[in-house]
């Protein structure tokens, strides 16, 4: 096999694989920001958490309209902003921390959507929910990931300052600005939207994977949040392509192939990276500098 | 003189519970104030109120005509998460968000004034260095920077010399009697009794309640420092309801 048969040829013969690197590189573009904070501000979980809250939404979406884009995207966008919100609102307003709160709600949901599909005594396949269809996009799937991954890095340039400062100085923040509780609603807005927009492609819970295998990726290579941001979209977009690729050559499920080779990323990146990586660590430089 | 901030019977705490209890007073403007006390006295509490960033459970606080943003707060050094990536020169340039906002560029003239803070506080050199590969000590000269640029008229200070070496502690001390000398209001939770007694005229001495407040020589009597050290320190669940208002609990 040539290097072109193996790299370009699949993309150039077939346009559903086109569209789903268009996809998949959109995908990238928006959740590897917001993946990589979601890794600073120690919510590396909650992107987790509420995919599982998401799911019940459009699978509900899924019973009542069928195979709908629409329908899925609404019901999973109801379930995940209900859980936010509540979750945040339990947060500010009672002594239980949000972890707490947001693992109360999201197993909530799960339960709820779980006996709702149930009721409905329809065994529909929900394998296209679980573990989405990155071959099958159509033009709707397309205009929803692409209109994503640009509201999202609009929206994320607009609360910058305030996110990275509660980050950094919450005290200082809320000396001098209001606007920290908003920015983190926002922001959890946007993690649905982009799980939501995800559960297309790669299916609700694989969505994670392209959010925070990169970031954490990311966080071995760079130290500055800029070159985090690069690292973190450049991991993403490079295991959506190598995934797509082995998939088509290996025949393996496509969501889980992209994940799994943002997985050798991160793996090589514990071992080799720059920052704390392990051999860094296990083999430091014997030469230390003058000053 | 006139007051910068005026206290009316305030009562500050969390979930009900009183850490600071009936307050009452006034800082005036171009004061420079020490607030000292044992830990749990509601010393940080206090000032978390007065930057207007804890809602009092009872009473209230009159920051006269000054905006949220004339307020300049340095939070305790341990908030800070310091394995986040933020250099030095971001760090100190928040302190520009009275003018910049959540959107404001900033100018070349900003740029200017950041690196004159940063050499103001003998930090020039690491504009770009991590803020978590930073010393306890050049992190608060850091901070040090960022509240010169936010030019304020009020300045509150959490003890701004936790685990600072003497010679930090002199550099900043010069700079807190600059504020002094330019008129600006300066309140410090110290815990350096000697400090106060060089550098700070006025002190009050916190217990939760007020034990004493006035000239630093009168309040840091050996018999009011003892009061202050017999408040007890824990929280009583089952407190009755303080009489005084209708709000708070009395403990």
């Amino acid at each position: 096999m040539t290097p072109y048969d193996a790299m370009l040829a699949p993309f150039v013969e077939f346009a559903f694989m086109r569209r789903a690197l268009v996809g998949a590189v959109a995908l990238s573009l928006g959740a590897a920001p917001i993946g990589v904070f979601l890794m600073l501000r120690r919510m590396s979980l909650t992107g987790d958490a509420m995919a599982h809250a998401i799911l019940p939404g459009a699978a509900v979406g899924f019973l009542v309209a069928g195979l709908s884009l629409p329908a899925m995207t609404l019901g999973g966008l109801v379930a995940g902003v209900s859980v936010a919100l509540l979750t945040g609102l339990v947060a500010r307003t009672t002594l239980l921390k949000e972890d707490a709160a947001l693992a109360a709600f999201y197993l909530l949901s799960l339960a709820l959507g779980v006996t709702l599909v149930s009721l409905k005594g329809s065994n529909v396949d929900l394998l296209h929910v679980l573990f989405g269809s990155v071959l099958a996009l159509d033009d709707q799937a397309l205009t929803l990931l692409a209109g994503v991954s640009t509201v999202t890095l609009v929206a994320l340039a607009l609360i910058y300052r305030p996110l990275v400062l509660e980050c950094v100085d919450p005290g200082f923040l809320a000396s001098v600005s209001r606007s920290g509780g908003l920015a983190h609603f926002v922001f959890l807005g946007l993690v649905v939207l982009n799980l939501v927009a995800g559960f297309q492609a790669l299916g609700t819970l694989l969505a994670v994977g392209v959010m925070m295998l990169p970031a954490a990726t990311a966080r071995f290579w760079a130290a500055s949040l800029g070159g985090l941001f690069a690292v973190a979209i450049g991991t993403a977009v490079a295991a959506s392509i190598a995934g797509l690729l082995l998939s088509y050559h290996l025949g393996t499920p496509t969501g889980p192939t992209v994940i799994l080779a943002a997985g050798v990323f991160y793996l090589a990146s514990l071992v080799f990276g720059r920052h704390g990586g392990a051999l860094s660590r296990l083999a430091p430089p014997r030469r230390h500098r003058a000053a | 003189m006139s007051a910068a901030l005026r206290l009316h019977d305030v009562t500050l705490g969390y979930d009900r519970h009183p850490a600071v209890h009936h307050l009452d007073g006034e800082i005036a403007s171009g004061a420079l104030l020490a607030v000292v006390g044992p830990n749990g006295a509601g010393k940080s509490t206090l000032l978390k109120g007065l930057v207007g960033a804890l809602k009092p459970l009872g009473g209230r606080i009159d920051r006269g005509a000054l905006g949220r943003r004339e307020i300049a707060y340095l939070p305790q050094a341990a908030e800070l998460d310091r394995s986040f990536p933020v250099d030095v020169f971001d760090l100190v340039a928040t302190g520009l968000w009275r003018r910049t906002g959540l959107f404001g560029g900033v100018s070349r003239g900003d740029h200017a004034r950041i690196d004159e803070a940063i050499a103001g506080v003998g930090l020039t050199g690491f504009e770009r260095r991590a803020v978590g590969t930073l010393s306890g000590g050049q992190l608060q000269r850091a901070l040090f920077a960022r509240l010169l640029l936010q030019d304020a008229s009020v300045i509150l200070l959490d003890e701004p010399f936790a685990a600072i070496d003497a010679q930090t502690v002199s550099d900043l001390l010069a700079l807190i009697a600059r504020w002094h000398s330019e008129r600006r209001t300066v309140v410090a939770v110290l815990h350096d009794m000697e400090i106060v007694r060089q550098a700070f005229p006025e002190t009050l001495l916190l217990a939760r309640r007020p034990v004493a407040w006035g000239p630093t020589s009168e309040t840091l009597r050996p018999e009011r420092l003892l009061e202050a050290r017999a408040m007890p320190e824990a929280f009583d669940d089952h407190a009755p309801v303080c009489d005084a208002h209708g709000t708070g609990r009395a403990a």
